[in-house]
């Protein structure tokens, strides 16, 4: 009796335990999905910052130690297949998705690679956001921000951004006019008729591949 | 001046000819010609011009760099007034001409940027933006050695501003030619940076550098707002 008393308490226990996990599963990406386009780009580029500012590895120009700390912040955020899809336009569509997935695994070496370049450079910059204007419910929004550097010319950076299951994800940046990820379609468009998709993938590889990035 | 005006006169003639012979359906009708200009620059840019400025850089004192980039911008601010006027663009004229007068006036001939330190927003309007706000083409893509990208009608912009700049109306001529020289070196200095990002993240910087020079300008010409391209097929 006492046997099985303690073993329908284990069991009520365990559903309890269970349904709070559940829970939590079901919560957790409502409530970071909830966290709103601009003040996602103000938290990571935040943080991002700040590490730029206080890690001394980071000063030091430690590309590794960049690269990682890219990987870690920054990439989440950004809906990589997407930036591929609008790099590689046409072609994207007829690739099969092992290439796909190789394309987009070079791609982002080569986006990480850029941008580690570009923070290794802004070291003393501060950035200003502008408020977002959008619909409550739209789903894909730009986040306008400004890099001030002191006595230069302020650059403008805008996101473009789309909300996935997993939360806003960036998938444009665009630097004083100049997105990043268009910018490249006259080069994959180039690389694919020279070499079809995997002749793309096989340059992209070379570029990541040839030497650290000083 | 008569160096310039030597310099740009079959330049401007060449561009002329060029913009009635393109086709308007590409950006660049003159690829290969331009490629060639692309790797004459990249000799005469790499072996010459950025060593130079890479010393410039490397061994001027920021303060006196500052001062000369501050001097050149003051130009481009009057520059950017006349334009914005040209353009109808009455605050962005009032902030640029305030700007001139308070650097030329308080900022010791505008070695001094004292309006951006009162908070006076710095324009960047040019003559090649007023011919796209007057709805002329830009005409075919250039890519001029030492000179660097271009169009037909921003080439044309440049010229205009080379004929009206106050540097060539300098009487004393070794004072205009180091202005010159100097202008240059500061523009090349400026460039340095965008130049390494470049390298970095292009699998052909010809095509890299045309795609963002063209997306850049036409972002300039609609002030920050141009409406979604025509080719964007995702």
């Amino acid at each position: 009796m006492t046997n099985e008393r303690r073993r329908a308490t284990a069991w009520v226990h365990r559903l309890c335990l269970l349904a709070v996990a559940w829970l939590a599963a079901m919560l957790a990406p409502v409530a970071f999905a909830q966290e709103a386009p601009d003040a996602l780009v103000k938290r990571v580029s935040q943080e991002a910052l700040a590490i730029i500012k206080t890690d001394p590895k980071v000063q030091a120009g430690d590309q590794a130690r960049i690269r990682e700390l890219i990987e870690s912040k920054l990439t989440p955020h950004f809906d990589i297949d997407r930036m591929t899809a609008l790099a590689a336009g046409r072609a994207y569509r007829t690739a099969t998705p092992e290439q796909k997935q190789r394309l987009g695994e070079e791609f982002k070496t080569l986006l990480i690679r850029t941008y580690s370049t570009a923070l290794n450079q802004y070291r003393d910059q501060t950035i200003d956001y502008k408020p977002l204007r959008a619909d409550p419910g739209a789903t894909d929004v730009t986040v306008r921000t400004e890099v001030v550097r002191p006595g230069q010319t302020p650059v403008e950076i805008d996101y473009s951004m789309t909300k996935t299951p997993s939360g806003w994800k960036a998938y444009d940046v665009i630097v004083g006019g100049v997105s990043l990820v268009t910018n490249y379609r006259d080069e994959f468009t180039q690389q694919v008729q020279a070499g079809g998709v995997d002749g793309l993938i096989r340059s992209l590889a070379a570029k990541n591949g040839g030497g650290a990035a000083k | 001046m008569r160096m310039i005006r030597s310099v740009f006169a079959p330049l401007a003639a060449v561009m002329l000819v060029a913009g009635c012979a393109a086709a308007p359906s590409r950006d660049d009708p003159f690829e290969p010609m331009n490629r060639a200009s692309y790797r004459v620059h990249e000799v005469v840019d790499g072996h010459f011009i950025k060593p130079m400025v890479q010393a410039y850089v490397d061994y001027t004192p920021r303060l006196v760099q500052q001062g000369i980039h501050n001097f050149f911008g003051n130009i481009d601010d009057f520059f950017s007034f006349i334009n914005a006027a040209l353009q109808n663009k009455p605050d962005k004229a009032g902030h640029d001409l305030g700007r001139v007068i308070t650097n030329t006036g308080f900022g010791l001939l505008g070695l001094i940027d004292v309006a951006s330190e009162a908070g006076v927003p710095k324009g960047n309007e040019d003559f090649g933006q007023t011919f796209g706000v007057w709805g002329i083409p830009q005409g075919p893509y250039l890519f001029i050695p030492v000179f660097g990208p271009t169009t037909v009608r921003d080439g044309t912009g440049w010229i205009v501003r080379g004929y009206a700049s106050p540097i060539g109306y300098i009487e004393d001529i070794p004072t205009r030619n180091v202005l010159w020289a100097l202008n240059v070196i500061d523009l090349r200095a400026s460039a340095l940076q965008a130049e390494s990002m470049v390298n970095q993240a292009a699998l052909d910087p010809y095509t890299f550098i045309r795609r963002a020079y063209l997306q850049r300008r036409r972002y300039l010409v609609y002030d920050g707002q141009p409406p979604p391209a025509k080719d964007d097929d995702e």
